[in-house]
């Protein structure tokens, strides 16, 4: 298993975003990779980055953005490759959900040319095989009615039905990693149950990666086989899931785990918080990112960088990390 | 309003075409209101022995002179004087009605705003040329007619977009929490709207004034404006065009002079809307 | 606490030929929190606004301090606003982009006390800014200049400046990070002094237990259940509501005590159907899984099943208990 070729293997990456006043880092050197098959869940707050490295994989940053380091697919480099080059793997062996299907899907044409489409450029299909192929990949992901919905457009479907067209345009080509951005969040709660759920089920029908990128931890809860936390354009803890939750090792983790408020357990008179607020995009110092909101910060913490260290099952970037 | 408009003037001044624009504009202004100091003639002096020089340096007529010897300089520096003036204060007076009525009709919307749309269709439907010929007729030939003439008809588009702006800017929260915190409708017309409809607003001001330079000169051009031996752009370039073939510069200064007047107020209008569009908020 | 502040009834929402709140009525005393929960579609954030009449009801009655806020005339009902506020969700764009912080939230002073001079007026206004934790040399700066959270604040600083008797929060952390809407929660519990109401609007329940007296559930535009906070988080009745407790995905962490399977299992299946298909019965049929002939034919009306909890479900008497019924 160890040998072979990682789905996705990030190294060294930095993604900076030239402005008037000078530049700003978004992504200051993240190093990690993804098993085929696995599931990882990728969960960081605003300013943390966390969609960056992947917009930058699918190379849809701006022309602003400067990228270094190396994202490469299958082993295959993807960074600095031409439009042609990148789009025969991009939308087919490597495809991406977005967090509002309502303005990632096209609003004038329907849903059946959409889902064609995509068969029709990357796997040369003639249009009717091609849509007849789309009617039964909706069925897949449970849509009611799949023959009907072809011919609606996107405004005529709801938001978990549009977010579930999303899904099964995602998976046409059968590709070996799918990146799922904020999947749930503009969902409504019974309704982003019913997505976790699809999730789940195309991931054991379909046996591909998956990234799940959310800045609710509770989502990834069941779902995902190991959690990156990123903080301030770093990745700051990368362990098995079920380790993270039961002993978190850096302290935004654990502080993050008190944040979220239980439906069980007792009832307070004041919620848990994480005083401040994450730096905004360019505030990257020296010091660790975290140190001014970390309640075990020390002298240490303020002037030097801590890397991310630790065996493959569990790397934390602290200088003083949470033991069992 | 202070904060908004300091980054709004940084973006415009590295725009190099609206910084030249606002170059150019500026030496014309200053020439016209210096220029009669500058050159020892006047307008109205004919000068028998230099009926339409052309010109030159040796004689004191450096635009040359038209085909009654007054010189071509001070003339048409006057006449830019003119249409700059009617062009702003028809652009002033456009603005403040403009902006009210579409403001309000926006806001209150309903029939008011109905009614109040109706009214300015049927302004518009009015053809502007004989609206103008018909007030000439009865309140014979004046400046001061032309003003309000042009004034009169210019806010119809500026109440337009004010209008159009209102509408998007009523949906916005930050007025129905203006209204929650117990605001009035003159309050928040004054204090919300208005200030949140000013870009397009001084965009569009921006690029009337060329329109009714251009519009003064066309009517002037045909009689109906400014008349002997007063002088606007409009007339000069009627007089010019009569001795084209003869006495070409007699046309091309004060052609020339529009020209760039109306260019630099179009780069300016455009470099304007650049920098406000920028929606920091 | 038993004095009431706000009473809703019959109120009657209707978007052209949609009818979005159809027939709500609840009360709200003095020094209460009442929360109300919903998703997309329920209707509540359009109940906010018809209380504080920004659109007009179709029908129905809002009567705060024994004013009829619906029917009055408009000075009056501009009068009432001084002790009725809201804080919205979207931070930024509740604030005039025009206008500094300061000018925002000094602007309730300008209106109801028109008496204050300017540096009266500022003291008022720093005072606040720090009351929400800003720094109060900030009242010249604009909102594009400030995060998410701190427009919150700034928000909250605007709507309790004039110290109201009731204000609602409509949806106000939904939009802000899970490690800042703590801060802003408690920033209102705070403030909260003795004999100020919060309606506290939002689709978070794991918030909401923590921070209501009472708790109010819609589903399409009507009241399906009224309880007690403890009561409907131990023991929900209505089905959707159920439902919606099942479907917040469950934290590993967290003690088991009341986390069965997983959450897509129990939760409702199928989407909201579009209302106006709804000719008759009740609007949950569809999705619940208890639904009988009777569900279908005849609306179920919201009744008082044990002191203080209402629910409107036909099957409210019996017990049940969703671990029992095949799925």
């Amino acid at each position: 298993m160890a040998d072979m070729v990682p789905t996705l293997s990030v190294d060294r990456l930095r993604i900076s975003f030239s402005h008037r006043t000078g530049s700003i880092e978004a992504v200051d050197g993240v190093s990690f990779s993804i098993a085929p098959c696995e599931c990882v869940g990728l969960v960081g707050e605003s300013g943390s980055g966390k969609t960056q490295i992947f917009m930058a994989a699918m190379g849809l940053l701006g022309s602003n953005a400067q990228v270094s380091g190396s994202v490469r697919f299958e082993g295959n480099e993807l960074l600095g490759v031409d439009g042609p080059t990148l789009n025969r793997v991009r939308g087919s062996q490597f495809t991406m959900i977005f967090q509002d299907p309502m303005t990632s899907l096209t609003p004038h044409l329907t849903v059946g040319t959409q889902l064609a489409e995509v068969m029709v450029t990357h796997l040369g299909m003639p249009w009717k095989d091609a849509r007849s192929f789309a009617g039964r990949m909706l069925e897949r992901v449970h849509v009611p009615e799949p023959k009907r919905r072809l011919n609606q457009y996107p405004h005529e479907l709801s938001g978990g039905m549009r977010q579930r067209v999303m899904i099964a345009m995602s998976l046409l080509c059968e590709p070996s990693l799918v990146i799922a951005d904020e999947p749930t969040t503009a969902l409504d709660v019974t309704i982003q149950a019913q997505i976790i759920e699809l999730l789940r089920a195309v991931r054991g029908e379909f046996g591909m990666a998956l990234v799940l990128i959310s800045h609710d931890l509770a989502v990834m809860a069941g779902l995902a086989d190991r959690i990156l936390v990123m903080y301030a354009g770093s990745v700051v803890e990368n362990a098995i899931a079920g380790e993270l939750f039961k002993h978190p090792r850096h302290p935004y983790t654990a502080e993050l785990l008190k944040c979220m408020p239980s439906l069980t357990g007792p009832r307070l008179d004041r919620l848990p918080t994480l005083a401040g607020q994450p730096p905004r995009p360019g505030e990257m110092l020296e010091a660790c990112p975290f140190a001014p909101r970390c309640p075990r910060a020390a002298d240490r913490c303020r002037v030097e960088r801590p890397q991310l260290e630790g065996p493959s099952t569990s790397q934390v970037a602290c200088h003083f990390p949470l033991t069992a | 309003m202070g904060g908004l408009a300091d980054a709004a003037a940084r973006r415009l001044r590295s725009n190099p075409a609206a910084v030249v624009a606002v170059a150019a504009l500026s030496v014309i202004l200053v020439l016209t209101w210096l220029g009669p100091w500058i050159s020892p003639n006047n307008s109205q002096t004919l000068d028998w022995l230099h009926i339409a020089a052309r010109p030159g340096m040796q004689s004191s007529h450096w635009f040359g002179t038209d085909r009654l010897g007054r010189d071509l300089f001070v003339r048409t520096l006057a006449g830019t004087r003119v249409s700059i003036a009617i062009g702003l204060a028809a652009s002033v007076i456009s603005l403040l009605v403009g902006v009210s009525y579409g403001a309000i009709a926006g806001y209150i919307g309903g029939r008011t705003d109905h009614l109040m749309m109706r009214l300015i269709e049927i302004l518009s439907g009015l053809p502007l040329i004989f609206f103008v010929i018909f007030l000439t007729v009865i309140f014979g030939r004046s400046e001061y007619l032309l003003f309000f003439a042009i004034g009169a008809v210019g806010w119809l588009t500026m109440a337009r977009i004010v209008r159009g702006q209102t509408l998007s800017i009523r949906q916005r929260e930050f007025i129905e929490a203006a209204i929650a915190s117990g605001a009035g409708t003159g309050r928040i017309i004054l204090r919300h709207v208005v200030p949140n409809v000013i870009g397009p607003v001084i965009v569009y001001a921006t690029l009337t004034v060329p329109q009714i330079i251009l519009f003064e000169s066309f009517l002037s051009f045909l009689g109906l404006g400014i008349q002997e031996p007063g002088a606007s752009l409009g007339t000069l370039i009627a007089e010019g065009a009569g001795e084209m073939e003869a006495a070409p510069w007699i046309l091309l200064v004060p052609g020339s002079f529009l020209a760039v007047l109306l260019l630099c107020l179009n780069i300016l209008g455009d470099g304007l809307r650049d920098a406000l569009d920028v929606k920091d908020g | 606490m038993n004095n009431i502040l706000l009473r809703v009834r019959d109120l009657r929402v209707d978007f052209g030929a949609h009818a979005v709140i159809r027939g709500v009525s609840f009360d709200l005393c003095s020094g209460e929190t009442l929360s109300l929960v919903g998703e997309s579609g329920s209707g509540k954030s359009t109940l906010a606004r018809a209380i504080l009449r920004l659109l007009q009801p179709a029908q129905g009655s809002v009567e705060f301090l024994g004013v009829d806020l619906l029917t009055c005339p408009p000075a009056v009902l501009r009068a009432q606003r001084r002790g009725l506020q809201i804080v919205f969700q979207d931070p930024l764009a509740s604030l005039d982009p025009r206008m500094t912080v300061g000018e925002s939230i000094g602007e309730p002073l300008k209106i109801f006390e028109p008496g204050l001079n300017a540096g009266a007026r500022q003291l008022r206004v720093r005072d606040m800014l720090e009351r929400v934790g800003l720094s109060p040399g900030m009242t010249g700066r604009y909102p594009h200049e400030f995060s998410g959270g701190q427009c919150q604040r700034i928000g909250i600083a605007r709507a309790m400046i004039l110290s109201p008797k009731l204000l609602i929060c409509d949806e106000i952390v939904s939009s802000l990070d899970v490690s800042i809407q703590g801060q802003i929660v408690n920033l209102l519990l705070d403030l909260r002094d003795a004999g100020m109401a919060v309606l506290f609007i939002s689709h978070n329940l794991a918030v909401v237990r923590h921070l209501s007296h009472r708790v109010l559930v819609m589903y399409l535009g009507k009241l399906v259940e009224i309880a007690p906070c403890d009561a409907l988080f131990e023991s929900p009745v209505h089905p959707y509501t159920q439902a919606l407790l099942a479907a917040v995905p469950h934290m590993p962490h967290a003690t088991a005590a009341a986390a069965p399977a997983a959450p897509g299992e129990l939760a409702a299946p199928g989407e909201l159907a579009a209302p106006d298909l709804m000719a008759s019965g009740c609007a949950f049929r569809d999705r619940c899984p208890y639904a009988l002939p009777v569900c279908e034919t005849s609306e179920p009306p919201l009744l008082e099943i044990a002191p203080g909890h209402w629910a409107a479900c036909h099957r409210s008497q019996e017990t049940l208990n969703p671990l029992s019924f095949p799925a």
